[in-house]
């Protein structure tokens, strides 16, 4: 972990700034001519979505950075030491689930938001937080998170993931993707739950609104040496940051150099924010090849998690009785 | 009899025109994308089949199974204890199979579930993305390498051999089965698929199947693959998680009043 600190610190003077305008580099491009953004990428970054509380300025000099990611990565290893609470779990740097043991998307960014210029999301409609309370009652009349797999989340059953987008985010680890292109499609494929999003680019419209999906359904397009991408018909059902099945994702794609792709998304979604907003991120080149992600087949967490919870149960049913019967 | 039957049937349907010449990519190779379906039985039972009644008999006519010609030439060559699991796998379908848990599918029996699947062909990497449970494979034309470790899906390794895409297939676990009759395999699975285009909307689909734990020799199984043609063909998202959840979780539910 320590050794992984160093290299970062050595690395910093190379720090590209996400968020300078692509220059003069043009992509390679495919036999059928598209710019070409295929190979394997990473997002996994340090930079939050919104921008901490306390800091006002949109980039950090390269020796604040150094700092702060010194302090994630430090973070990461505490969870690791014997006897928190989190070792339980995973043994992160063992398991190479740590950022700082990843190839990093690094960026002097202060926040992956640009606008609003705040760097935090804009206010969410009254109809936005009424939705969030609507769902957490609902959620919390099901009962307890254990009482069946149907109370438990997206991500622990293994159906989708936070990161699979759009837009693509840094689910936390595994934050790799393979792009792959053929004449008139564009595959991006999510390591996490092996989500392949493959998105035409041959103008076709959107389906009519019964055919909604958890990752919506996407439409591209290539505006010069930019890959622009709108997905709608959304199911609503894995919020992204309490988004609606409203929510419109705008991708753009555009390769910066022969190791990264500058990725802007928009936000649009009246029926949750009062307007729209938009984040940048860096798609770093990293090492392929990706491997199968089999995460529902090999859910043994939520067996055990469910079977512990019976069992708990069981004995206090049992201690109750015992106790009755004196 | 029953077998040459088959075989021939096969081979008239599938009829191989080694005159075809498919379509090139910018790069010169048989241009195999676009979205594709197989249209046959082979999914209930990859041997040749009766009709019979499904395995739940509250959907009726609808889950019952159809009759078909099966996709493999004559009988299977199982070895006699592997005949006898195959048999208790039919047996015990709707506790085995793991197409009822929405676990990834294995090949090649993903290529001919009744669902789509969209080749994206691109020059180091062709992607074969499945509707089902979403279950995809990478295959690598180039840098090939062992299985780095076992895989639902396998790992596979492409060649152009003329107009037909070969691609090898090894590094399998031994949970994936063939078909809903409880055909199966060992982690000692071989494929090798050709997929050899036979006209603008057909594929012809050939795998020859290697699996000495469990077969005597190897088998070979054929079948035309057909072109979704509808001008706005995708593949629909089938995150069939939650669709199998009760069948792995739902003894380990809290019961009520307890």
């Amino acid at each position: 972990m320590k050794l992984s600190v160093v290299v970062g610190i050595v690395m910093l003077a190379a720090i590209p700034i996400a968020g300078q305008q692509p220059s003069t580099y043009k992509a390679p491009r495919t036999p059928d001519g598209q710019p070409d953004l295929q190979g394997f990428w990473t997002n996994s970054t340090y930079t939050p979505l919104e921008r901490p509380d306390g800091v006002t300025k949109e980039f950090y000099t390269p020796e604040e950075l150094a700092e702060v990611e010194k302090r994630a990565a430090a973070r990461e290893s505490e969870q690791t030491e014997p006897g928190t609470v989190a070792d339980v779990h995973y043994d992160f740097s063992q398991f190479g689930l740590d950022n700082s043991q990843a190839t990093l998307a690094r960026s002097l960014r202060t926040s992956l938001i640009v606008d609003p210029p705040t760097g935090k999301m804009p206010p969410v409609t009254p109809e936005g937080r009424k939705r969030a309370a609507d769902l957490a009652a609902a959620r919390k009349a099901l009962g307890n998170v254990n009482d069946a797999v149907q109370n438990m989340s997206n991500g622990g059953r293994c159906i989708i993931m936070g990161g699979s987008g759009p837009p693509l985010m840094d689910a936390g680890y595994n934050a790799n993707y393979h792009i792959v292109q053929a004449p008139g499609y564009v595959m991006i494929l999510t390591e996490m739950i092996h989500d392949a999003r493959i998105i035409p680019l041959d103008g076709r419209p959107q389906p009519p609104s019964g055919l909604r999906q958890w990752m919506g359904v996407s439409r591209g397009r290539w505006e010069g040496e930019t890959l622009v991408v709108e997905t709608t018909n959304f199911n609503g059902r894995n919020p992204f940051r309490g988004s609606s099945e409203n929510l419109k994702v705008i991708e753009r794609f555009t390769r910066l150099a022969d190791d990264a792709i500058q990725y802007r998304f928009t936000v649009e979604d009246p029926s949750t924010w009062e307007i729209p907003w938009t984040a940048e991120e860096r798609l770093q080149h990293t090492e392929g090849p990706i491997f199968e992600h089999a995460c529902h087949e090999g859910n043994y967490g939520i067996a055990n998690t469910l079977a512990g919870a019976r069992l708990e149960e069981k004995k206090a049913a049992e201690e109750a009785a015992a106790g009755g019967a004196k | 009899m029953t077998a040459t039957l088959t075989a021939a049937a096969l081979a008239v349907v599938i009829g191989q025109s080694a005159t075809y010449r498919a379509p090139r990519t910018a790069d010169g190779k048989p241009d195999l994308n676009g979205v594709w379906q197989a249209l046959n039985t082979a999914h209930w039972d990859i041997e040749a089949h009766a009709a019979a009644p499904g395995a739940v008999p509250q959907l009726g006519a609808s889950g019952a199974i159809p009759g078909g010609l099966g996709v493999v030439d004559g009988e299977l060559p199982y070895k006699p204890e592997a005949l006898a699991k195959k048999k208790e796998n039919f047996a015990n379908r709707l506790a085995l199979d793991p197409e009822m848990r929405c676990y990834l599918p294995g090949v090649p029996r993903a290529t001919y579930m009744p669902y789509p699947f969209q080749i994206i062909q691109s020059q180091k990497h062709i992607m074969l993305v499945h509707e089902f449970a979403g279950a995809v494979r990478t295959i690598y034309m180039d840098n090939h390498v062992d299985p780095p470790a076992d895989s639902w899906m396998g790992w596979s390794n492409g060649r152009w051999e003329g107009e037909s895409l070969v691609v090898d297939t090894r590094g399998f676990n031994d949970k994936t089965w063939f078909d809903r009759a409880g055909n199966f395999h060992s982690e000692a699975l071989h494929v090798i698929e050709r997929f050899t285009p036979r006209s603008p909307e057909t594929l012809t689909y050939e795998v020859t199947i290697e699996d000495p734990n469990v077969f005597t020799r190897p088998w070979k199984m054929s079948m035309p693959l057909y072109r979704r043609v509808e001008k706005n063909a995708q593949l629909a998202e089938f995150r069939c998680v939650e669709y199998g959840e009760e069948l792995v979780y739902g003894h380990l539910r809290k019961q009520s009043g307890k």
